[in-house]
């Protein structure tokens, strides 16, 4: 009998059929549990901080983070963009970094790892490793430049983009990465086209892939073993990485605080974010969709998104997000459990 | 304190900032009920017991499982399994399959030879079991396990009851029963066979018992009036499946007709095709949906090729054949006579129409109730008549093996409560875990596994078994595919989950505990745990 269980195309653990997609298991051997399920993971990201309830980033950046410090046995810095994850954790005089941290601004988080590799490396102490890190607002849009340049450099630097698809921290205004149709404070649901606008915004991995960098891919707080593998093969590798984690966050979203990672599962099933991995320019594999849901199980748990439920006009606009997520099952072969590995 | 130019404050860490204060509902762990425990007659603990099978040790399961069932294997043969039909993953793939697993552990144990510990002190009080079957023995266990002296009387020449005398060796190899009532046997208790009770208050005295429990079964075939011609052979299917346990085999002929259409029946029919029958046929009033035989039996009797005429009533029987009444079913779906007739070759008649109870040793017992045929029992399965307890066929219940051995137990509790002069209460339920308090995500796919069956060329000629058990690496699997409904398995879901590092991990064994000073409450745990362990109540504010 077989007795291992593919995770999603991308890991194989043994057969424990009782929790094998938990976090941890009693009967699991230490090698098939996640960093989280262990007493003395770093907990880079301690209690105390600022968060909302049930907030996504805080969990994605503490998965991330531990996962990086064990696979760099604690030589880690972290470079932070001025965002949520900045604001929440250091209002002035406190921390809840267990770990050298920096930040200096929105849009130069890229610049400022790079710098921070570089100094490391001349002071002779280049298993120091670095991770800058932001959201989606400070990478996608006003650190672009700065991340552009240390993905052309090849710079030695781990960035890692916590989408919440939105400027979350300033009262939750649109950002290239807000999908379609979502209302924010800047894209009201009002007027002939409500909510964000059909056809603008940006695929930041994809942006990535086509620097031809060593290694890009994205990862949700719904799946741990997929996003810590997903670490520990970033920090294996040099050069320029990036690692984009999809990050509910529920007052941007008004969603309920316990669906967090309900949410971020749903995202994945419907299709609406391919999780998948890129090495030099090129797709090498993808996470299957286990249990594929319409769109609509996706949409309704949110808010920004309840004007599409009131009306027939809406109605056309989930079947438009919904060939959306069709494009990308056909594009990142999400269906296809055959073939790539 | 100096400070730096342009510093005021000491920096610090967010620990200071208890984000506690935050919550207006706070998560609780929980235990609740998981569905197949709740749903076994005999109240086994199998999710406990599944759990230590999962991890490889069975010998603590098994031991977990005899707390309160001494009958293992003979359960993973005869059970109904209705912790199966309650299974909450029979609505994720398939449910878990507890009785080929609660099989495999009962004869881990015939194979290794274990024993169950003694007692560890006598009570001093004698206690008499009348009936060799599955509830008495099960009383009898218990009582022993308990401290009490325990006495068995049976009338027939062996113990085990309906186990022995009802249920065919093909689907109970007779090994397998005596090992498990040898074993019930070692603890101490005396086996009297051959002796009857005809007077219970009488015997007890006599005996200085101190208390009875009654078992007798119910083996007293119904009969029902068909007018016969003198050659007509008529036998009753009790008095059939009793006479395979003795030397001389019953002579039924090449065709065979079964009254009936209840578990007896099958039985009835498919033994007599194993004793050579060339048409077995089971004759019924009603149709197969109403039938209360179960349905996977019903289901190996027609792979067997046994015959079922439904909406069918025997009129008259006479050397050689059968007058039968085809049937209508009325409104209420009750069969009513339509005036047509048939007739059917047969060699005998067997009468499957149910089984009364001997109620003699009672006679003259006073304070007793009987209605229809059975004893009436409190609830704790006392009768009328102080100190005499009753459980089984003889007392107002489903009649099968596993609520025989449940009545076993709760009747020894009661008993031993009553001896101590105090009334046994048992423990609250906690809620039941049902399927909308799970969070299945987690389960990784893994359908059940199936036993294999006997071909169907032995099946119809031989009394071997014809359902085999698991081996060790597929019953380990098996077992692994419990949900854990209800209670915290140690997944590290909500430790691992938590944006706010707010659940302590106590250690293998130890479970979790909530770090109420950080947690804010966001329920994210509760909704990710996968087994409901994890409940949300509002906090008093």
């Amino acid at each position: 009998m077989d007795d291992s269980t593919s995770l999603a195309a991308t890991q194989k653990l043994r057969f424990y059929q009782k929790g094998t997609f938990t976090v941890g298991n009693r009967l699991a051997s230490e090698a098939d549990r996640s960093v989280q399920a262990s007493t003395d993971r770093s907990n880079a990201l301690t209690c105390g901080h600022r968060a909302c309830q049930g907030c996504g980033e805080a969990l994605g950046a503490r998965y991330a983070l531990d996962a990086a410090l064990r696979a760099t046995g604690g030589n880690l810095i972290a470079v932070n963009a001025t965002g949520c994850l900045e604001v929440f954790t250091t209002p002035y005089p406190e921390t809840s970094w267990q770990i050298p941290w920096v930040h200096s601004l929105f849009g130069n988080a890229a610049a400022v790892a790079t710098g921070v590799a570089a100094a490391m490396r001349v002071k002779g102490r280049p298993q120091v490793r670095v991770v800058a890190q932001g959201g989606d607002g400070g990478t996608t849009d006003i650190g672009f430049g700065c991340l552009s340049g240390m993905f052309e450099r090849n710079d030695d630097v781990l960035y890692i983009c916590y989408d919440n698809e939105g400027y979350m921290n300033t009262g939750v205004q649109r950002s290239s990465a807000t999908p379609p149709a979502a209302r924010t404070a800047t894209t009201p649901a009002m007027g002939p086209e409500p909510g964000n606008v059909f056809g603008t915004g940006k695929s930041m991995p994809k942006i990535a892939v086509a620097h031809g960098i060593p290694y890009v891919a994205t990862a949700t707080v719904a799946d741990l073993h997929d996003l810590e593998r997903k670490v520990v093969k970033a920090m294996g590798i040099h050069g320029a990485r990036y690692l984009q984690i999809h990050v509910p966050c529920p007052p941007g979203w008004g969603s309920a605080s316990q669906d967090t990672i309900r949410l971020a599962r749903l995202a994945v099933e419907c299709g609406m974010f391919p999780v998948f991995e890129a090495e030099h320019g090129v797709v090498t594999g993808s996470r299957k969709i286990r249990r594929r849901v319409p769109v609509d199980d996706y949409l309704k748990l949110q808010r920004r998104f309840a004007h599409l439920f009131t009306t027939d006009e809406g109605k056309g606009r989930i079947s438009q997000l919904q060939a959306l997520a069709d494009r990308n099952i056909a594009e990142y072969r999400l269906l296809d459990h055959e073939g790539d590995a | 304190m100096e400070h730096p130019f342009a510093i005021s404050l000491d920096v610090g860490t967010s620990l200071a900032n208890l984000t506690g204060s935050w919550r207006t509902s706070r998560p609780v762990y929980v235990d609740r009920l998981p569905p197949c425990n709740n749903a076994c007659p005999a109240g086994e603990n199998i999710q406990s017991w599944l759990y230590y099978a999962e991890s490889g040790d069975y010998e603590t399961a098994w031991r977990t499982l005899t707390i309160d069932n001494p009958m293992p294997a003979v359960m993973g043969r005869v059970c109904y399994h209705p912790c199966e039909s309650a299974c909450n993953r029979a609505q994720v793939d398939e449910a878990v399959g507890i009785n080929s697993v609660e099989r495999f552990l009962g004869d881990e144990a015939i194979r290794n030879g274990w024993r169950f510990a003694p007692p560890l002190a006598d009570s001093g009080k004698r206690v008499l079991v009348v009936g060799a079957g599955p509830s008495g023995l099960s009383a009898a266990y218990h009582l022993r396990r308990i401290g009490h002296a325990v006495e068995i009387r049976e009338a027939g020449p062996f113990s085990g009851g309906m186990m022995r005398f009802g249920i065919p060796k093909y689907r109970l190899p007779r090994d397998v029963l005596d090992a498990e009532i040898n074993r019930i046997i070692e603890l101490g208790v005396v086996m009297k066979l051959n002796s009857k009770v005809d007077r219970v208050v009488e015997s007890m005295r006599d005996g200085r018992f101190d208390a009875a429990f009654l078992a007798v079964g119910a083996h007293i075939g119904k009969r029902s009036y068909i007018p016969a011609g003198s050659a007509a052979k008529i036998l009753d299917a009790v008095a059939l499946l009793r006479s395979m346990e003795g030397e001389d085999k019953p002579l039924l002929g090449r065709r065979v007709v079964v009254y009936g259409g209840g578990n007896t029946a099958i039985d009835a029919a498919r033994t007599a095709k194993r004793l050579g029958a060339t048409e077995a046929i089971i004759v019924y009033r009603r149709t197969r949906d109403r039938m209360p035989a179960r349905d996977f039996e019903v289901e190996e009797a027609l792979q067997e090729g046994i015959m079922m005429k439904w909406l069918s009533t025997i009129k008259r029987m006479d050397e050689g054949t059968l007058t039968v009444e085809k049937m209508q079913l009325d409104d209420k779906g009750f069969p009513q006579p339509t005036g047509e007739f048939e007739t059917l070759e047969t060699d005998s008649l067997v009468l499957a129409l149910g089984q009364d109870v001997d109620l003699s040793l009672l006679d003259g017992v006073p304070g007793l109730q009987i209605n229809d045929g059975v004893v009436q029992v409190a609830a704790n399965m006392m009768t009328g008549y102080a100190g005499i307890f009753a459980g089984g066929d003889m007392v107002p219940s489903e009649r099968t093996v596993t609520v025989a051995v449940g009545h076993g137990k709760k009747a020894a509790r009661h008993i031993d409560a009553w001896l101590r002069g105090t009334v046994y209460a048992p423990p609250e339920k906690h809620e039941l875990a049902s399927i909308d308090k799970l969070n299945t995500w987690y389960y990784a796919d893994a359908p059940k596994t199936v036993r294999p069956m006997l071909e169907i060329a032995r099946r119809q000629s031989t009394f071997e078994e014809v359902q085999g058990g698991l081996d060790e690496t597929n019953a380990l699997y098996e077992a692994r595919r419990c949900l854990a409904c209800g209670n915290c398995f140690e997944c590290d879901n909500c430790y691992g989950v938590c944006p706010d590092n707010a659940v302590i991990k106590l250690g293998p064994g130890q479970r979790f505990r909530f770090n109420y000073d950080y947690c804010k409450g966001c329920g994210v745990c509760a909704q990710e745990c996968p087994c409901g362990a994890i409940a949300m109540v509002p906090e008093e504010i």
